[in-house]
């Protein structure tokens, strides 16, 4: 057991590496550094002395992957990739190439408002899904799953910026039961999240139910399951107890997915409310066209996915048995 | 040179005309085969499949009206042909589609502002002289008093003509991001599976490392690098979204290598490329069918979000994400201007409620393992 986790852990690092390089090459290779001062300088000043200063308060004027005028290790070190890339594995995200602010102060200051936004949406959303799954399988081939079917795919149909929209309409503005928009730490901050959290979980309910019902369907032609019906079983006993458990499998393989369709979610979720949190933040670095905010951003955006498949496959080998061996 | 071409009439007329052809063909090569006729058969069965392919063919049949068109030359007021010298060129304007054509009354209707669904007078008021000094608030009548079904939007436009012109933009957003992203997972999927070894541990850990980026911000990262466009978005959704095809191409076809029928071709002698051709590409094409009917909508739904989120097609670009965008404060208003929001909301649902609908009846009639769970 300590074997496979230690070797599932050590297979996350050429991966990170991999993201790693892939946003590198797609940031400098498409637009050198002297495109970036240039972009950023505008149209008026663009001599280049001025690239060249603008280069250097921003720490670009670096060779990009190799400095031949350094000796021994500083070869590596002083380069743009190491100094702006590689320095994210240790948590050294630069600075913003618009205000020269610190970016990891800025993400850890942002962090919390965005859990709380999510987490919340994250477990009421796999909650909901599983029950309302289960029940329709449950009732399966009645008029009800069928009109529940439809209700599915229905939602799925609608875009998320209809829910978003006619959300603050109808809660806030004609209602007025909370604030539109905005934010306060603290408990205050409830008020502010109940509605973004509730259409965050409309917005996956439509997909999610659907995949858990088929998930539950899977199961509910097993062996077992009729071994525990003809021992006079109840059928929510067996549904609860003995297919939920088994459905656990491709549950937990879902999660990891499902916190991929947050981030998503996120961005749109905390521009509408004024959320201050890391999507708003990203958002806000497409609209000044802040490459070092986006580039940390995609990369921090891939070792949370990465750290949540990695859970995930845990959880997955303490739940099957079977895993373990393989 | 090449983009050159793709943007004038003639590059997109052929385009729509290539495509058109390679979907008949392709439908004239599958209704040969017993399972693809099974399959057709089924799907007919379903009164509301039928109607959502209806929906989508008219759908599909707007968005082709309005890729294809011409230019025509400009005249005068006396209706003389206008050339750029007295005996030189004749200039041409800069060409409209089809669809602009057949909607020249809703193109050229326009407003001065805010019009309501088939009103007669103007949203807004205006002040207005009245003999004596005085002045007074007025709504004054429209230049063309109810033609205007879904109303007219701040400058005047109106929201039917944007929701039709919209079309285009959502279709080929779902169809050209599933064109490029097919044959990338289709190599790469089949070779991994095919070949197996370093190779497949190669493409394996590619694939693994682009999804481990999120969509929304690869996306967000693409479109700061390149700009804005439609181009650059299908791009980038195609690159985002071909490794989910890859891997379950790659699943199929290892378990595809080891079946019979494939390991009586290899022992025959059969080169390794007519193996794929011949025995795994038909029988995974229903996956990959299945998989873009599925992505189509979601394609779809993706452009608003992100052309809200400001990485999407931009601001020129005909959209309903850029009517939703342009939208958005106005509801803000007293009284409320709901017609554009909803005019945009119900043409998008129009086309993706159909579109699973009927991709959820193919992967039933296509995947024979799903139709027995049933």
């Amino acid at each position: 057991m300590t074997a496979y986790i230690i070797r599932r852990i050590l297979y996350v690092l050429p991966i990170l590496l991999g993201v790693n390089l892939l946003v590198f090459s797609l940031f400098f290779l498409v637009s050198t550094p002297d495109d970036m001062a240039r972009q950023a300088l505008g149209d008026k000043s663009q001599s280049p002395e001025q690239v060249q200063r603008w280069k250097e308060a921003h720490g670009y004027h670096y060779p990009l992957f190799y400095n031949a005028g350094q000796e021994g290790w500083k070869c590596l070190s002083e380069t743009i990739f190491f100094r702006k890339s590689a320095a994210m594995f240790w948590g050294d995200f630069g600075l913003s190439d618009m205000t020269l602010e610190p970016i990891g102060k800025e993400i850890r200051s942002r962090i919390i408002p965005s859990l709380c936004l999510t987490v919340p949406i994250f477990l009421i959303t796999i909650v909901t899904n599983i029950f309302v799954g289960l029940l329709l399988a449950g009732l399966r081939g009645s008029w009800a799953d069928r009109i529940a079917q439809f209700g599915c795919v229905l939602l799925m149909s609608v875009s998320a910026l209809l829910y978003i929209i006619a959300g603050q309409y109808l809660f806030a503005r004609e209602l007025q039961l909370v604030p539109v928009s905005g934010f306060l730490p603290g408990w205050a901050m409830a008020k502010f999240l109940f509605l973004p959290v509730l259409v965050g979980v409309f917005c996956s309910l439509g997909s999610g139910i659907r995949f858990y019902r088929t998930v539950f369907l899977e199961e509910i032609n097993r062996d077992y399951v009729r071994t525990a019906r003809a021992k006079g079983l109840s059928e929510s006993r067996v549904l609860f107890l003995h297919v939920l458990k088994n459905a656990m499998i491709p549950i937990l393989t879902n999660v990891p997915v499902q916190m991929l369709f947050l981030v998503m979610g996120n961005l749109l979720l905390e521009n509408f409310f004024s959320i201050p949190g890391l999507g708003g933040f990203t958002i806000n670095a497409i609209a000044t066209q802040d490459f070092a905010i986006v580039r940390a951003m995609v990369f921090l955006g891939s070792v949370l996915y990465i750290l949540g498949l990695l859970l995930s496959d845990l959880c997955y080998s303490l739940v099957d048995p079977r895993v373990r061996l393989g | 040179m090449l983009l050159e071409f793709f943007q004038s009439w003639a590059g997109r007329n052929t385009i729509v005309l290539l495509l058109l052809a390679g979907l008949l063909v392709l439908l004239l090569r599958l209704s040969r085969r017993e399972y693809w006729r099974l399959a057709a058969r089924e799907i007919i069965q379903s009164k509301l499949a039928v109607l959502s392919f209806v929906l989508l063919c008219l759908y599909a049949l707007v968005a082709v009206l309005d890729s294809v068109g011409w230019r025509s030359p400009v005249r005068d007021a006396d209706g003389v042909l206008c050339r750029s010298q007295p005996d030189g060129e004749i200039i041409y304007d800069q060409g409209l589609s089809v669809l602009d054509r057949l909607l020249t009354p809703l193109r050229t209707r326009q407003e001065k502002t805010y019009s309501a669904p088939l009103a007669r007078v103007q949203f807004t008021s205006e002040t207005q002289a009245v003999p004596g000094g005085a002045s007074q608030r007025v709504r004054p009548p429209l230049r063309y008093p109810g033609t205007h079904l879904l109303g007219t939007d701040r400058i005047g436009v109106d929201v039917l003509y944007q929701s039709l012109k919209s079309i285009r933009t959502g279709m080929i957003i779902g169809l050209l991001t599933t064109l490029l992203a097919v044959p990338f997972a289709m190599f790469f999927g089949i070779t991994a599976g095919y070949y197996g070894g370093f190779l497949d541990d190669c493409i394996q850990y590619l694939y693994t490392v682009m999804s481990s980026i999120p969509t929304v911000l690869f996306i967000a990262a693409f479109m700061i690098i390149f700009g804005q466009g439609l181009p650059q978005l299908c791009l980038a959704m195609g690159i985002a979204s071909w490794t989910y095809l890859c891997r379950l191409l790659r699943a199929e076809t290892l378990r595809l290598r080891e079946a019979e029928f494939v390991q009586a071709a290899i022992v025959l002698g059969t080169p390794s490329w007519r193996i794929i051709f011949r025995h795994i590409i038909p029988n995974v094409l229903h996956l990959v069918l299945i998989t873009a009917m599925l992505r189509f909508s979601s394609e779809v739904l993706a452009e608003a979000a992100l052309t809200y989120l400001g990485i999407g097609v931009g601001a020129d670009t005909m959209s309903w994400g850029a009517m939703i965008n342009d939208a958005r404060m106005e509801l803000t208003r007293d009284p409320v201007i709901w017609w554009k929001l909803l005019a945009a909301f119900i043409f998008m649902l129009g086309l993706v409620l159909p579109a699973n609908i009927f991709g959820d009846t193919v992967r039933d009639a296509l995947d024979p393992k799903l139709r027995t769970q049933e």
